[in-house]
């Protein structure tokens, strides 16, 4: 039976029809509403390469079902920042050429702009904690923890 | 007067129209047969046209990997993109400029060592002539071959080469934008996932479609060919539920399961194998005793953050297909034997997927994609992989025994080094007569290939790297090529040069302690390669080395050094380490000679990368066998297959030397060796007794302490 999921994705509330209520949100978010940035890893939630912000928290979403989101409010890499008001993190990981195939990326920025939103002042070992759940095989990590100290100091306001 | 000897790629892609183009006023576009795999291939081939060309990068778009347009450079692997696919660029460029340059002499009736060409216009003794490329562009003819002669810059004029440009794909990456082959979506698009044959051989015994389709929850509908089974739809939540319950619905027959002890690399000793001898029989030894260690390596996985992913479109008789595998040319050669069309009748996209490090999955998802359209002509199918899938299916880079012997001199040091190894092939790409897996499953399928590794030419499989480079009267390798495999096996980063390198330089190391003297001094005193010297001496430096540094207080450093295949860049490395019961890598130093560095920033990337991936292996990885767990892989997820976290990279400091030689090497697998030997030297230095066996678990961690 057809049902309708209502939530908001980057502030703007969406409603969608689906059979299956248990539907991951990542493929609701990749085949209904055509937002590609949440990529797929794993469907396992183990390498982050789906999280969102979902009210406020950081959370894999490719086997979280649509019903337990709505009513909620999602972030997607989207709504983090885009090329002509990039977020001050997204504007550090282009300053540090933060990533190779980049395919990790999208989960890493909205990890890192979780932690950032709770903890201003990260020591390298508080972000590399945070990005532990988001895996990069690329080997680009010393160049991404750059990025959101930077990131970090530059939403201070530049002290540092 | 000798023709110019063309760079290979030229050679083979002659035409000049197949490099570049002037579409229309102000733009440039130039084809590479590279792809883009997270190297930042594409931004240095804009560096390269930029320069030769003489037009600003803004002006140069890029098309690569597509047999429809680019020129056939094979596989972009090896650490050849720049070495050969990057010369060959400019060369091409340099010749399309002396072209132009020849028709603006003979346009303004003038000699050509008057003009110069500045962003695309011609200039006169550095004066605007109102002609550029683009005004001249109809009267020169590129579909000519390269001659080769159209003279490139020297080295001291280049600018835009030697410049840490940004890549030009990041910030699509950073933004989250559609560009992956994940991302595709045609209309009118299946979505599809194959229920994999678990082995070649194996035969469907049972089907229970009614049970697949009550979990999918929507219709899905089954294609099957053989033993050839794949299952789609429109939604792709359901398409994925059913290819989970086919596990459990599909009944196979003939199914062979690797056990335990076949991922040790010790069960390759007894195996049918293929002997080759490279280099004299060993010098006759009687009465003197030889230095012998054995090392090895189990098999890996390329675990790409991305699991494979494929689409194709049969129409009209003609297919098309898009793929993020590293050959585009080679895949189409693999497609026309499997599926009996002609290669004019099948056109191959390259689309970028996420870093791939070799050849895992994504040439079978291609395949599997293809062989699914081509029996629902008109409809475009996209096939991805799941997570098992992919850790279970792609090839593995195999296990290797690598056994030293050496004869040494009275100072101690070797005068006659053989390296034994046992190893699997390290190719089975589909060009070179491996098989696409959808194509085992057929009605008839290709037959084994025969046994081949990568021929020495293009730096050996198993034995890549097997020679050390430093100065020893007699170097020998024996190769013993296993033709019995627990898995499919194929390219790895640096494929042989891991294990090789690091038996080597853990040798190196031993027979170093042996004679008293410390590790840096040692190799200097059996190197006289200028090159080798100056980056061993250079890391020492960067380290802040000190002879005689203690040790075996849990705390360690190691050196270890390598010319990647002897031909390409140098590197050495320096890891300091802690070691209790596991290891925690504190910093790596690394200086690398790449010759002509095309963008210095894009080369520490790959370098700080190759470091990274090969501590991974040493410390973590190894793929696992047990015939208790279904179809007997014991690795088929990130927690059964873990690789480094953040928290556990060390600090990485590079420095590249010699940037301005008129050659540039290949940089992208230089330090996977190096850096697994540092870490086991460090690791001997901190515990005070020696791990030849990787991964370095806590296992053997535990086990190596217990003995002492
Ligand atoms: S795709 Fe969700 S955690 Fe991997
Ligand atoms: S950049 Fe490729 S996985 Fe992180």
């Amino acid at each position: 039976m057809t049902q309708k999921f209502e939530f908001t994705v980057n502030g703007k509330p969406v409603g969608v029809d689906l059979d299956n209520e248990e539907t991951p949100l990542l493929n609701v978010l990749r085949n209904n509403l055509g937002l590609m940035g949440t990529r797929f890893g794993c469907g396992l939630e183990q390498c982050g390469c789906c999280t969102v912000l979902i009210d406020g928290r950081p959370e894999k979403c490719c086997a979280k079902p649509v019903w337990s989101v709505a009513g909620k409010s999602v972030v997607t890499i989207e709504g983090i920042g885009t090329p002509e008001r990039p977020h001050p993190l997204q504007q550090a990981f282009i300053d540090e050429q933060a990533g190779q195939c980049g395919y990790c990326l999208s989960g890493i920025v909205v990890s890192a702009k979780a932690l950032l939103d709770n903890n201003p002042a990260p020591t390298r070992a508080e972000i590399a904690q945070a990005l532990d759940d988001n895996i990069c095989r690329c080997g680009s990590h010393n160049r991404i923890l750059r990025a959101v100290e930077k990131a970090a100091a530059q939403l201070r306001g530049g002290q540092q | 007067m000798n023709a110019p000897v063309l760079p290979g790629p030229l050679k083979d892609n002659p035409s000049l129209a197949r490099w570049v183009a002037f579409p229309a006023p102000g733009q440039v576009a130039i084809n590479t047969g590279r792809v883009e795999i997270g190297q930042g291939v594409l931004t240095a081939m804009v560096q390269i046209a930029a320069d030769e060309l003489d037009v600003a990068m803004t002006r140069i778009a890029i098309r690569s990997g597509s047999t429809a347009v680019t020129p056939n450079e094979g596989y972009t692997a090896g650490s050849q993109s720049i070495q050969f696919g990057g010369v060959a660029m400019r060369q091409a460029c340099a010749d399309v400029r002396a072209l132009f340059l020849a028709q603006a002499a003979k346009v303004l009736a003038c000699p050509v060592n008057e003009l110069s060409i500045r962003d695309g216009s011609i200039l006169r003794k550095g004066a605007s002539t109102g002609q550029d490329y683009w005004t001249l562009a109809g009267a020169v003819d590129l579909n000519v071959d390269a001659g080769g002669s159209g003279a490139r810059k020297p080295i001291a004029e280049l600018e835009s080469i030697g410049t840490s440009s940004a890549r030009l794909d990041l910030p699509a990456k950073i933004f989250g934008d559609a560009i992956f082959i994940h991302d595709m979506r045609l209309p009118g698009m299946q979505h599809a996932r194959v229920v994999r044959q678990p082995n070649r051989g194996a035969t469907i015994g049972s089907v229970d479609e009614r049970a697949i389709l009550r979990v999918a929850k929507a219709p899905v509908a089954f294609v099957r060919q053989g033993n050839f089974l794949a299952i789609l739809g429109d939604d792709e939540t359901a398409v994925d539920l059913a290819a989970v319950a086919a596990d459990s619905h599909v009944k196979w027959q003939n199914v062979e399961t690797p056990t335990a002890i076949q991922q040790e690399a010790n069960w390759l000793l007894q195996r049918p194998a293929v002997d080759r001898v490279f280099g004299a029989e060993p010098a006759d030894a009687k009465g003197r005793e030889r230095f012998e260690r054995t090392y090895s390596r189990g098999y890996l996985a390329h675990a790409s953050i991305s699991p494979s992913c494929g689409l194709a479109h049969y129409d009209n008789g003609h297919l098309t297909v898009w793929t993020h595998c590293q050959g585009v040319f080679p895949l189409r050669a693999a497609l026309v034997k499997t599926l009996g069309l002609e290669a004019s009748a099948i056109t191959v996209h390259h689309v970028q997927g996420s870093g791939c490090y070799g050849h895992n999955g994504s040439d079978d998802a291609a395949a599997d994609a293809a062989i699914v359209a081509m029996q629902l002509p008109g409809k475009p199918i996209r096939v991805r992989w799941r997570r098992e899938e992919e850790f279970i299916y792609e090839p593995k880079t195999p296990a290797m025994i690598v056994k030293v012997h050496a004869l040494l001199d009275e100072a101690g040091k070797p005068t006659d080094w053989t390296q034994e190894i046992w190893s699997p092939t390290h190719n089975q790409r589909p060009g070179a007569g491996g098989n696409l897996l959808g194509a085992l499953a057929l009605p008839h399928p290709p037959p084994e290939p025969p046994p081949n590794d990568v021929p020495e030419s293009n730096g050996g499989g198993a034995t890549r790297n097997a020679e050390p480079l430093y100065d020893i009267a007699a170097k020998r390798h024996i190769h013993h090529l296993v033709t019995e495999t627990p898995v499919r096996t194929s390219a790895l980063r640096g494929l042989g040069a891991m294990p090789n390198v690091f038996a080597l330089e853990c040798c190196i190391d031993e027979l170093a302690e042996r004679a008293g003297v410390y590790p840096v001094a040692y190799r200097l005193a059996i190197t006289a390669d200028q090159r080798a010297r100056a980056v061993i001496e250079k890391v020492a430096a960067m380290a802040n080395w000190q002879a005689g540094e203690p040790g075996g207080a849990g705390r360690g450093r190691g050196i270890a050094f390598a010319r990647y295949k002897n031909r390409a860049a140098y590197a050495a490395c320096v890891v300091e380490l802690d070691v209790d019961e596991e290891i925690r890598l504190r910093h790596v130093w690394c200086a690398t000679d790449a010759g002509l560095v095309i963008n210095p920033d894009g080369v520490i990337n790959q370098l700080e990368g190759g470091i990274i991936q090969s501590a991974s292996w040493v410390l973590k990885e190894q793929v696992r066998f047990d015939n208790s767990v279904a179809l007997g892989h014991a690795s088929f997820d990130w927690e059964t297959y873990p690789v480094l976290k953040f928290s556990e990279v060390p600090e990485i400091d590079i420095e590249l030397i010699n940037t301005k030689d008129e050659v540039p090497l290949g940089v992208g697998e230089v330090t996977a060796g190096p850096t697994a030997a540092a870490i086991g030297n460090a690791v001997s230095h901190a515990l005070g007794t020696r791990i030849r066996d990787l991964p370095l678990t806590r296992e053997r961690i535990m086990a190596s302490l217990l003995k002492e």
